[in-house]
């Protein structure tokens, strides 16, 4: 780990204020991911900010039936929060599939759209990896990658994000609240906040330096079924080899998400017309363009399988 | 003591403390956090340093250079050790790669400098700042591609490579019913919860290391080797142990590493490997590729068994003893094993709980199950039926107690066996269900093993051993040992591990432990019972009961024989050659129930049961524990454990907990154990055998089989994940 120095803020102001005055900052505040990242020197900020103090840790009703959600929100609070576990039963499921208990006790919203790829070979710093270390090669590609992306992936990299609750927020249509730097808010859908690998890998997501999260908003509810059925090699306690977010309506119409796929949570509407078809149609509309290794195809077959499953449930 | 005929009555036979279910005697230590694991020991020497360990980042060749201004300016940086400035160093015994590496490299992540700061903190921080090129070298990383290069290995720790009885090749040509298939088993981390850690100080030429060890004395004399100082200057201090699995037999990079940095920096250093460094950088279980063909009659009695395994090793290193099983599991008359080991340029392969045997019978047992089915038998039925009492390869020699089929019969009728119905006809819900079975084997090691006993005027017996609790349960047996002998409550007797200043014990390693060591004590309690009664001046048939001696009409508190001075007693137990006239091993079967979802593929284990036949069991609460801890590592085995080889660079990919999966409490969701009520004189005065080793023999297979019961779907190549079934399970509903 570098040497970094710290402060912790107690407005948003001041966070993007203090981003401002110290280049090569980084926010933090569950820390679950980039404390991890910064012992391996993986990240190496040279400075801080904390704003796991912030009074970002509220959920609210809006003023259009939904809810906003405080960037600083824990997990546990978040999917156990009675709104949510009434009206968007899909986010509660989703989170309580991720990490363990101690995990989601400290992680934060905001923090959980934020983190980064599980590659094995982007956390160990002798291996070639363009995310980690631009220009350098991708050693997952010809390598271990039965984990690995099958969509929206490039010859540069083809890691996958590792968030549950992403899925679930992307069949939300959740959008993400930031406060930049000059002090200017926006409101970005989650399906434009994750950038493509394409040529650079490292670019995750569409922030500008120094823009902070302050919120997540869910429109109001749509009903509906809320299944989440995450897919792994042991029961808890590990990243998706695929999972399935669904909410699916009485008529067999509904939505999609898939995690464990690519490098954001992979979601394709016109494919959810096919819904009432039954699993094929839609995982073919969702996994177009598949580009597979020799050691991930098994996630094509599995995406229609887990569909298929996920929407028997349904039916009930 | 030399032990050379079989035991008659002795005291441990009263039972009155051995053989109870008893909770440990260090528990609270545990369950409090106050017992002090190798890299906590604050108090043990003042000005601690820390040293962090540089590991290679290629897998062969030659450092070109490296450059050590940075880090040497680094804050708080003491000293950098590497293999330019260390001195001479050997090769100790029982290493293959070097544990200083440098210039050339083994294996990857194998240590090339360590460096010593002020805190832990600074020690890392200016380990990355050590530069270092590299000249990379061509190496073999993959076992599939190299075995046609295997050669024959020596024997090793008594293991011929190969045997031969009767005319297998024939035999099997003319068998009815013929299985000839391969199967795959993966390289495989101990992944014990407590890394490699040790604290190390010098006071002159005196070194004494606090580390994490299971072999005292192996690891003190290959010290002392490596370092090129006498042994006596050494002393090891080890007294808890969070888990070793084998991968602590032997001194790693962290007790060479320590002991330099404290000589480089004149302070005493504590160094731990790093969970991302420990896989690589230690020793793990090769991968196996293995054939086994087996040759019955029409009715299911084997006529040729077959078994081959390759592995891969550094060179100087050994094979996975994975045929070894197979020489002693089943009768038949015409039989073969062989052992090809191919020179690999991955981290270093060796020990790994029930060495041999777990990846034996993770081919063996699903083979057997393949054969039932082609006979059309059912597999326990087809055990059964193949059992034989007697060496199979030198029928002279008896199992000294050989309860397999007992094992097998109790099972299936305490797990419902009987319910079990054809492949693929078992549904709940979504999920198809099946059951399978699979022989546990696992042979019983003694090995010489000493004690010294101390008698206090407060009656109160001391145990000094330099023997090792591993997680195992060693303090507790030893304790229930010398009160048993000494007549004593177990509160009335203090148990102390792990200090090479103690008489030389067995050890942890190969399930030999708990028998070998409880021997030795037994050995010396003979010693000191003698020095009471001669003391107290009692006929020698004195008995031992309750905190007194008690002889004729005399009943003395033990304690009065210290009275004018603690009494002292110390032997060794040494073994005569029942061992070679009785082939002594462990019994055991398991069943397993396991699911899998018919969509995903995604495989749950239901429910376990093992029924084990192992000799006297001292504690059957610690050897419980023993059994189902060994039980989730068969299942994860099974389903999960697997690390990936990167072939092109040379090294395991997946080298964290995140990455090496291991089971979690979901995953294992009921477990059972049932003891054969077993004594068997001929493994020494305790009567006792290993348990914590076949607790994993055959586990892995009993999955497979339940999988294959489950779905119809045969898989040979180990771990047995979803998208190994995936593209045979039944279509979609």
């Amino acid at each position: 780990m570098k040497s970094f120095t710290y402060e912790r803020v107690d407005s948003a102001a001041a966070a993007t204020a203090a981003f401002t005055r110290t280049p090569g900052a980084r926010f933090i505040a569950g820390g679950t991911n980039l404390l991890d990242l910064m012992k391996l020197e993986i990240e190496t900020p040279s400075h801080l900010i904390d704003v796991s103090r912030l009074a970002l840790d509220k959920i609210e009703a809006t003023a259009e039936g939904g809810l906003r959600i405080g960037a600083m929100v824990r997990n546990t609070d978040l999917a156990s929060d009675a709104r949510v576990r009434r009206d968007y039963g899909l986010l509660t499921r989703a989170l309580v599939a991720g990490a363990s208990g101690q995990l989601r006790n400290k992680a934060t919203t905001a923090g959980n759209l934020l983190q980064r790829t599980r590659c094995p070979y982007f956390y160990d710093t002798n291996q070639p990896c363009n995310k980690r270390k631009p220009g350098s090669g991708c050693a997952a590609i010809g390598g271990f990658n039965r984990l690995h992306a099958v969509v929206g992936a490039s010859d540069a990299c083809i890691a996958t994000h590792p968030s549950d609750m992403a899925v679930a927020m992307r069949a939300l249509d959740a959008a993400i609240e930031t406060v930049d730097a000059a002090g200017k808010a926006r409101a970005i859908p989650i399906a434009d906040f994750y950038r493509a690998p394409g040529k650079t890998p490292h670019l995750e997501t569409v922030l500008a330096p120094g823009e902070l999260i302050t919120a997540v908003t869910l429109p109001k509810p749509v009903g509906g079924t809320h299944i989440y059925h995450k897919v792994r090699d042991r029961a808890s306690y590990a990243f998706a080899l695929i999972s399935v977010g669904a909410i699916v309506q009485r008529d067999g119409t509904g939505r999609v998400a898939l995690g464990g796929v690519g490098y954001k949570p992979w979601r394709v509407e016109a494919a959810e017309a096919a819904l009432p078809r039954g699993a094929k149609p839609v995982a073919d509309g969702l996994l177009a363009g598949a580009r597979t290794t020799h050691e991930n195809a098994y996630k094509l077959p599995l995406v229609e399988r887990t569909l298929a499953g996920v929407l028997a449930q349904a039916k009930g | 003591m030399k032990f050379d005929t079989p035991a008659t009555t002795n005291p441990i036979d009263q039972m009155k403390i051995v053989g109870k279910p008893t909770n440990r005697i260090e528990g609270p230590l545990k369950t409090t956090g106050t017992a002090p694991y190798a890299y906590e020991r604050h108090d043990v020497a003042a000005n601690q340093a820390y040293g962090y360990v540089v590991g290679s980042a290629i897998a062969k060749g030659r450092i070109a250079s490296m450059n050590l201004d940075e880090a040497r300016a680094a804050p708080g940086v003491i000293a950098i050790v590497t293999a330019d400035n260390a001195g001479k160093l050997a090769k100790g015994n029982f290493n293959t790669a070097k544990l200083l590496g440098g210039p050339d490299i083994e294996h990857y992540h194998q240590a090339i400098a360590l460096v010593v700061a002020d805190s832990f903190e600074q020690a890392r921080a200016a380990a990355s700042l050590v530069r270092v090129e590299y000249t990379r070298g061509k190496g073999a990383y993959d076992l599939a591609a190299a075995i046609d290069t295997a050669i024959k290995p020596k024997a090793s720790f008594g293991t011929e490579p190969d045997t031969a009885v009767g005319n297998f090749a024939a035999a099997f040509a003319a068998a009815p019913v013929q299985l000839d298939a391969r199967y795959t088993t993966p390289d495989h981390s101990h992944a014990m919860m407590e890394p490699h850690a040790t604290i190390a100080a010098w006071e002159g030429d005196k070194l004494t290391v606090w580390t994490s060890n299971q072999m005292i004395a192996w690891s003190v004399g290959d010290m002392a080797k490596t370092l090129g100082i006498p042994k006596e200057n050494i002393r090891f201090d080890s007294p808890y142990i969070g888990g070793g699995f084998g991968g602590k037999l032997f001194n790693r990079a962290d007790v060479l590493l320590a002991a330099l940095g404290a000589k480089a920096s004149k302070r005493p250093v504590k160094v731990a490997l790093p969970r991302p460094l420990m896989i690589n950088n230690t020793t793990h279980r090769p991968a196996t590729i293995q054939r086994v063909r087996l040759g019955a009659t029409a009715d299911g009695k084997l006529t040729a068994i077959g078994h081959e395994s390759w592995s891969g090793d550094l060179p100087g290193g050994g094979p996975e003893t994975a045929v070894a099983q197979t020489r002693l599991l089943y009768a038949g008359e015409n039989r073969m094993t062989a052992m090809r080991l191919a020179v690999l340029d991955l981290p270093e392969g060796n020990a790994m709980r029930a060495p041999g045997e777990a990846p034996g019978l993770m081919a063996l047992e699903i083979a057997v199950d393949e054969l039932a089915e082609k006979v059309g038998m059912d597999p326990v039925a087809l055990r059964v039926l193949n059992d034989t009492q007697v060496d199979p390869e030198k029928p002279s020699r008896p199992f000294s107690q050989r309860q397999l089929n007992k094992c097998l019969e109790t099972g299936a009728e305490k797990f419902g066996w009987s319910k079990r119905a054809k492949p693929g006809a078992t549904r709940d819900g979504r999920w198809l269900v099946g059951m399978g079975v699979a022989a546990a084997f696992r042979n019983n090691l003694n090995g010489p093993s000493a004690a010294r006993v101390r008698l206090a005027k407060s009656g109160v017996v001391t145990v000094e051993t330099d023997m090792t609790d591993i997680g195992t349960g060693t303090y507790t047996i030893i304790a229930q040992t010398a009160a048993e002998m000494m007549g004593v409550p177990l509160d009335k007797v203090v148990v102390k591990l792990g200090d090479s200043s103690f008489p030389v014990s067995a050890g942890s390693g190969g399930q030999w432990g708990a028998n070998s060591s409880t021997a030795g004590v037994y050995a010396a309690c003979v010693k000191l019972r003698e020095a009471v009664v001669q003391k107290l001046g009692l006929a020698s048939d004195a008995v031992f009961a309750d905190g007194k001696v008690k002889a004729g009409r005399r009943s003395v508190a033990l304690g009065d024989a210290a009275a004018d001075g603690e009494l002292v007693a110390e032997d060794n137990m040494e073994y005569g050659d029942l061992a070679e006239k009785f082939q002594q091993s462990t019994f055991g079967a398991h069943f397993v129930e396991a699911g899998v979802d018919a969509m995903t593929g995604e495989i749950r284990v239901r429910r376990m049961l093992a029924v084990c036949a192992a000799g006297r069991i001292l504690n059957p609460k610690a050897a419980r524990s023993q059994v189902i801890g060994a039980m989730t590592m068969g299942a994860g085995a099974a389903l999960m454990e697997e690390l990936a080889v990167d072939k092109r660079f040379g090294f395991f990919v997946n080298h964290d907990l995140a990455g090496y999966e291991v089971p979690v409490h979901a995953d294992i969701p009921h477990q059972d154990v049932i003891f054969l009520d077993e004594a068997d004189p001929t493994t020494s005065p305790m009567k006792a055998k290993g348990v914590g080793e076949l607790g994993i023999c055959g586990v892995a297979a009993a999955v497979a089989n339940a999988i294959y019961n489950a779905t119809g779907v045969r898989v040979r190549n180990y771990p047995i994940t979803l998208d190994k079934l995936l593209g045979k399970l039944p279509d979609m509903v």
